[in-house]
């Protein structure tokens, strides 16, 4: 019984090892396209679609489960990703997630760069009288992210923007705590300074 | 998770942080909270609790963000208090909570403390459950060998903590582990200023590593 478990084991781990070799060999493969008609080629990302290259893995998967629940609800997610989302396998979720995130991500660099200071100043300290929370404790130095929090880092100005407005417009996001109520205190003009730094961070 | 269910993140979006403070007060005030608490401005320590939570979790269990962000549940309130003095004087290294702590008045750290204290989630848990046994047996028997007193006798056998020795029960593993390597770099860094954290470098200094972790797994589970 255990020598079977272990065979199916290894025969799913030889099967998952297969599945993304040839996702990462055949950029063309069904599922991979379907991404890239609006991540892009590379998944460097097209306004409004994010760059998904270079991605946490966690996040990618958490976000796509949440589309797949109808979690995640602003106007484009329902418009494209709850579709998207809604015949993917938790196995090729795992697969795409694993794949995207192992592409080399390049910065946006489109922000506007008088506004970078103020917005490097909210992520790396705060502003704890306003209370609000220094972005990088969970975000990390580099806005990196780590398991299921996103890459930041170089990220397009628009998207940014946007999802940062829209913490404080009643949409949701995969989880309830803690960015709609940081982002909620935020206002127009610090909004755009930490979307500017973060679309220059490599 | 308490403050922010779909229900009350809706209402709250659309009418903005004023109403969103008064909509959180009630939940807060539910819980156990001194008479002199009264007398100071609702509003205030709701909302600093909040941003608190923001970092250490919803119930102050502690959070894995980029770095482990330590649960505060339960935790002493005169451990809290010395820690957050110790940021702002820097006996403590630690640039995030240098900044939280230097905005922060003794009013409110004190309605603060007392609001953690009151806490009692879950643990997250999450350390190697092979290595708890391990851990228990240098938590209560320390190492004789190494010279390691038993880390019960100080912070209590249930590891509750007491006073200005913290309360370890259900802490993150990666924090016990991260703090307790190193431990000489992040605590008493002012000589002519000595603290409490002085009583723990020979302690850190002598486990091993795999000890370390052993005990931080153990710890991770105690409720």
């Amino acid at each position: 019984m255990q020598m079977r478990s272990s065979h199916t084991k290894t025969a799913a781990v030889a099967f998952a090892a297969i599945v993304i070799s040839v996702l990462m060999g055949h950029a063309e493969s069904p599922g991979i396209r379907n991404c890239s008609w609006c991540h892009g080629g590379s998944a460097q990302g097209y306004t409004p679609a994010p760059r998904l290259a270079g991605q946490r893995a966690g996040y990618i998967e958490q976000q796509l489960v949440s589309f797949g629940k109808h979690t995640r609800d602003s106007p484009f997610s329902r418009q494209y990703m709850w579709g998207a989302a809604a015949t993917l396998s938790p196995q090729s979720v795992r697969n795409l997630a694993l794949y995207f995130s192992q592409l080399p991500p390049r910065p946006a660099n489109d922000g506007d760069r008088e506004l970078v200071a103020v917005g490097e100043t909210i992520y790396q300290r705060g502003m704890p009288e306003a209370n609000i929370a220094a972005c990088v404790a969970c975000h990390g130095p580099m806005a990196e992210g780590v398991s299921a929090i996103p890459r930041l880092s170089g990220l397009a100005y628009t998207y940014l923007k946007r999802r940062l407005e829209q913490w404080s417009e009643g949409y949701h996001g995969a989880l309830p705590a803690p960015m709609p109520h940081i982002a909620r205190n935020l206002s127009r003009s610090q909004i755009e300074g930490l979307a500017s730094y973060l679309s220059f961070v490599k | 998770m308490k403050f922010f269910g779909s229900h009350s993140f809706q209402f709250v979006g659309v009418v903005g942080l004023q109403l969103a403070l008064v909509a959180i007060a009630p939940t807060v005030a539910d819980r156990a909270r001194g008479a002199e608490r009264s007398a100071m401005h609702e509003s205030s320590v709701p909302a600093k609790l909040a941003y608190c939570e923001d970092c250490h979790g919803p119930s102050g269990q502690g959070f894995h963000g980029y770095f482990p962000i330590p649960r505060l549940a339960g935790q002493q309130t005169e451990y809290l208090k010395n820690q957050l003095e110790a940021f702002v004087e820097h006996r403590r290294t630690n640039n995030i909570m240098f900044n939280v702590a230097h905005s922060l008045s003794p009013g409110m750290i004190s309605a603060l403390a007392d609001d953690f204290q009151a806490l009692a989630p879950p643990p997250l848990e999450g350390g190697m459950r092979h290595l708890a046994p391990t851990g228990e047996k240098i938590f209560q028997n320390g190492v004789p060998e190494a010279n390691v007193a038993a880390c019960a006798a100080c912070h209590g056998p249930k590891a509750q903590g007491s006073g200005e020795i913290p309360r370890l029960a259900g802490q993150l593993p990666d924090y016990v582990f991260n703090k307790l390597i190193n431990w000489s770099k992040e605590r008493g860094q002012i000589p002519s200023k000595p603290d409490i954290s002085a009583i723990m470098s020979p302690v850190a200094h002598s486990l091993t590593r795999p000890q370390v972790e052993a005990v931080a797994a153990y710890l991770s589970y105690l409720k």
